[in-house]
């Protein structure tokens, strides 16, 4: 494990959009401790620009709300979902992929027309019905994200154990009496874990924005605040109020922009013989 | 004697910075003569291929040309423009690779690749290019080159396909022909006949050859100069009656002594004890049929057909064949890797066709292999210590023996106790293959099959590899199948050998009798194809005189 740090500190990028994602994380997590209030109270007049006052340093939006405490819970909501509903499309494709690409034959064509039944459908469209159906909630979004969001991990993790599969080193663990499931997880698996880390780092961004989407749209959850929503509600004033979408929509592009770099340099320093080897 | 056609002095190629030695070649020089064929011979990393790219201008980034000079009938060539070398590339110098499938462009015909060494160098007419196409191709002797002209590559064979691309290297008539390991990838009937064709457009159109290879056997049959390389240095220079029959420095002696002589390395011990049989496969069959699909009939291939024999302890069979012929088929066959579909294998007496996958398990552990490539064979993610302890961890031995057990086996097969906690990318192709090897002994079995094992090495570590083998099934008693394309490393280590052709054994017998006395057309073929193997020649005679 140290040598893996030790090859992700040198990836400057990665390390800016590490302390990046770190200072969003921190934000998040300091979100209830410097904005007590609920960031849905109107503590100011409405349009208070930008710096005109110490107390709303990034403004108040149309009813006088705080946009800094807004970005600061927001950030709790952008992560949440984007983390999670990442943890539950690999939950999904990872094992589907896995088992079509190791088995191959009846099972691969089985699991991957019903990946494709997904793929045809346009994923956004999916999630709008997926949460209207569901009602507006943090648990139908990250669903509703999960599911439009599992397809491509299957059909990558099964491209990848389907080229493993032929190698020799599989055959050898199945002379060597390891069960399939052992031999999934333990030899074939770890050797497919950069992909896979580097597409979960990409599908966290892509999952804000879709969540973003889907507040700017109003289905979020409407208890919660989020990115996305404040840009929503900002939609019709952006030529009286730039504020009040720029500050969202720049920390939306920071923090996707930061998660890409983190997963690129995951994705290099995931790889034991991309430094040894030229040293 | 005629004006050399290429000269090269003083060749020093620099590495990029942080490889292991500064110079991938340092202080090289040699010289070709027309119609003459000069074979530049060393081991994986000698240098002998960068030489070659450093006259064709096609160095790999980072490395660049140091020192020298290297002239083409009185033209500098490391001085050259980028459009001075396009000119000299493909018509003063031609150039065939190894891979022949990788260099041809996969969409493209036939015919028209040739046509476009042609229309690069702006020489004839659209027709007057197709008509030479044809008429290349049926100098390369290809069959039905009307046919063939409008050919993709994937339709042709690999030795077809490296006639296309000797055809394409001798289209503008060069003076010079670079030929990198040109026959490495081909079965040894194909080698025979590509090397063959080499020597006879050589001799009419009076071409100097520059013959890149790693076996001395093919610098036997094609060479007349001979430059030994090692670790960037030429050792040796001389006429090839010189080094090999009468080689002065101790690596050239060292590699020809490496080579598989193809005789028994010591005779048999006499054994007159009983043989105690351990496999016994009867009527091994596995055919392949692939669905025609729409307006097409089915194929069948017999992959392996109704093979029978048997193997005591302490015997070791030798399986050969060409690509194709099922030898490898019937190795994964055996350890149930594919299913055959009739048939019977005794491990023990004990028959294990139609056993459940749970039984199948345990029957494994009597029955395991070492792989051919050394790098694929290994999980790149996995310990060395862990990967030969995966096969009694899952027998249920408890992981702290199992890594004990592998620490022994690794000291076992040669390698350093510290090998357990480092990954396999940290090794060499001959020590990887060790730990295949390790990986192998690790279930106590008693059949070990070794597919293609040391095909992969270069001669010196294969002797090694070949000998720890032999070693090791004395120590423990196994019982080995060793399955190669290389005859000459059958009859070093074999006490009997399969030959296999389509999918059947052709003949069985033990070695000598099989190689001193073929009684098949096809296996007499195959011992007329092995390259260096007339007596006369110079490397019959140090054998002569050093058995």
């Amino acid at each position: 494990m140290t040598g893996f740090w030790s090859r992700f500190r040198r990836r400057r990028l990665a390390m800016i959009g590490l302390i990046v994602v770190a200072l969003v994380v921190a934000l998040a997590v300091a979100a209830p401790y410097l904005y007590p209030q609920s960031p849905w109270k109107m503590v100011q007049r409405p349009f208070l620009p930008p710096f005109a006052n110490a107390m709303v340093p990034l403004g108040t939006d149309t009813l006088g709300r705080n946009v800094a405490s807004g970005l600061a819970h927001g950030a709790q909501v952008s992560l949440l979902i984007g983390i999670v509903s990442t943890l539950v499309a690999l939950a999904v494709g990872v094992p589907i992929g896995a088992i079509a690409g190791y088995f191959g034959g009846l099972v691969d064509d089985l699991l991957m027309r019903f990946t494709e039944f997904f793929q045809t459908v346009p994923s956004f469209a999916l999630a709008i019905v997926l949460v209207a159906i569901f009602q507006p909630s943090l648990v139908s979004v990250v669903v509703a994200i999960g599911v439009v969001g599992w397809p491509p991990v299957a059909r990558l993790v099964r491209g990848e154990v389907l080229a493993q599969r032929r190698r020799e080193y599989v055959e050898a663990a199945i002379l060597a009496g390891q069960s399939h499931f052992t031999i999934i997880t333990r030899q074939i698996l770890p050797n497919v874990v950069s992909p896979i880390v580097v597409l979960a780092s990409l599908m966290v961004a892509t999952a804000i924005l879709l969540e973003s989407s889907l507040s700017f749209l109003g289905l979020g959850d409407p208890s919660v605040m989020s990115w996305g929503y404040m840009i929503g509600a900002a939609r019709t004033v952006v030529r009286q109020a730039w504020w009040l979408s720029f500050f969202p929509g720049v920390a939306i592009l920071i923090t996707v922009l930061a998660i890409n770099l983190v997963g690129e340099g995951l994705a290099e320093a995931l790889d034991p013989r991309s430094s040894r080897d030229h040293h | 004697m005629s004006d050399p056609v290429l000269t090269v002095t003083e060749l020093a190629i620099e590495l990029p910075a942080g490889a292991d030695r500064l110079f991938a070649v340092e202080g090289v020089s040699f010289e070709i003569r027309a119609g003459e064929t000069l074979a530049i011979v060393g081991e994986s990393g000698s240098g002998k291929s960068m030489s070659a790219n450093a006259v064709m201008g096609l160095l790999p980034p980072g490395t660049r040309v140091a020192q020298g000079i290297a002239k083409l009938d009185g033209v500098d060539l490391f001085h050259l423009d980028d459009a001075g070398m396009r000119a000299i590339r493909g018509r003063r110098i031609g150039m065939i690779f190894q891979e022949p499938m990788t260099a041809l462009d996969p969409l493209m015909r036939v015919g028209e690749q040739i046509a476009e060494v042609f229309e690069a160098h702006d020489v004839l007419t659209p027709v007057e290019r197709k008509a030479r196409a044809l008429a290349l191709l049926t100098e390369v002797g290809l069959p039905e080159p009307e046919r063939a002209i409008h050919a993709y590559p994937f339709q042709l064979s690999g030795g077809q396909r490296q006639r296309v691309m000797i055809a394409m290297a001798l289209a503008l008539d060069p003076v010079l022909l670079i030929a990198d390991e040109p026959t490495t990838a081909l079965d040894v009937t194909t080698q025979a006949q590509i090397l063959k064709l080499i020597k006879e457009l050589q001799v009419k159109h009076g071409t100097a050859v520059m013959f890149i290879t790693h076996d001395f056997g093919v610098v036997a049959d094609i060479a007349d100069r001979v430059v030994v390389m090692r670790q960037g240095k030429v050792v040796e220079t001389g006429t090839a009656a010189a080094v090999l029959g009468d080689p002065q420095h101790d690596y050239t002696k060292a590699l020809i002594a490496a080579i598989p002589t193809g005789h028994p390395a010591a005779a048999p011990p006499s054994e007159p004890r009983a043989r105690d049989v351990v496999l016994e496969v009867e009527g091994l069959t596995k055919t392949y049929v692939t669905s025609g699909g729409f307006m097409r009939p089915a194929r069948v291939v017999h992959a392996v057909k109704s093979v029978s024999f048997d193997l005591a302890r302490g015997e070791t069979l030798g399986v050969v064949g060409e690509s194709g012929s099922g030898k490898s088929s019937l190795g994964r066959c055996l350890v149930r890797l594919i299913d055959p579909e009739a048939g019977s294998i005794k491990i023990e007496g004990a028959e294990t066709m139609g056993q459940s996958v749970g039984q199948m398990r345990i029957w494994r552990r009597r029955m395991q292999m070492v792989f051919q490539d050394p790098y694929g064979s290994l999980n790149p993610r996995t310990r060395v210590g862990r990967i030969v302890a995966e096969g009694p961890i899952a027998a249920g031995v408890p992981v702290k023996e199992a890594l004990a057990k592998a620490a022994e086996l690794l000291s076992m097969v040669g390698l350093d106790a510290s090998a357990v906690d480092r990954f396999p990318h940290e090794f060499s192709g001959g020590q990887r293959q060790r730990i295949g090897i390790a990986r192998a002994l690790a279930l106590d079995p008693r059949i070990i099959i070794a597919d293609e094992a040391v095909s992969a090495l270069d001669v010196s570590i294969q002797a090694q590899v070949l000998r720890l083998l032999a070693d090791l099934k004395a120590r423990l008693d196994l019982a080995l199948i060793f399955i190669t394309h290389d005859l000459r490393v059958a009859a070093t280590i074999c006490d009997k050998v399969a030959v296999m052709q389509r999918g059947e054994i052709v003949e069985m017998g033990p070695v000598a009798e099989v190689f001193g006395d073929p009684k098949h057309e096809y296996t007499r073929k195959l011992i007329a194809a092995i390259p260096g193997r007339s007596e006369s020649g110079p490397l019959g005679r140090v054998r002569a005189a050093g058995a």
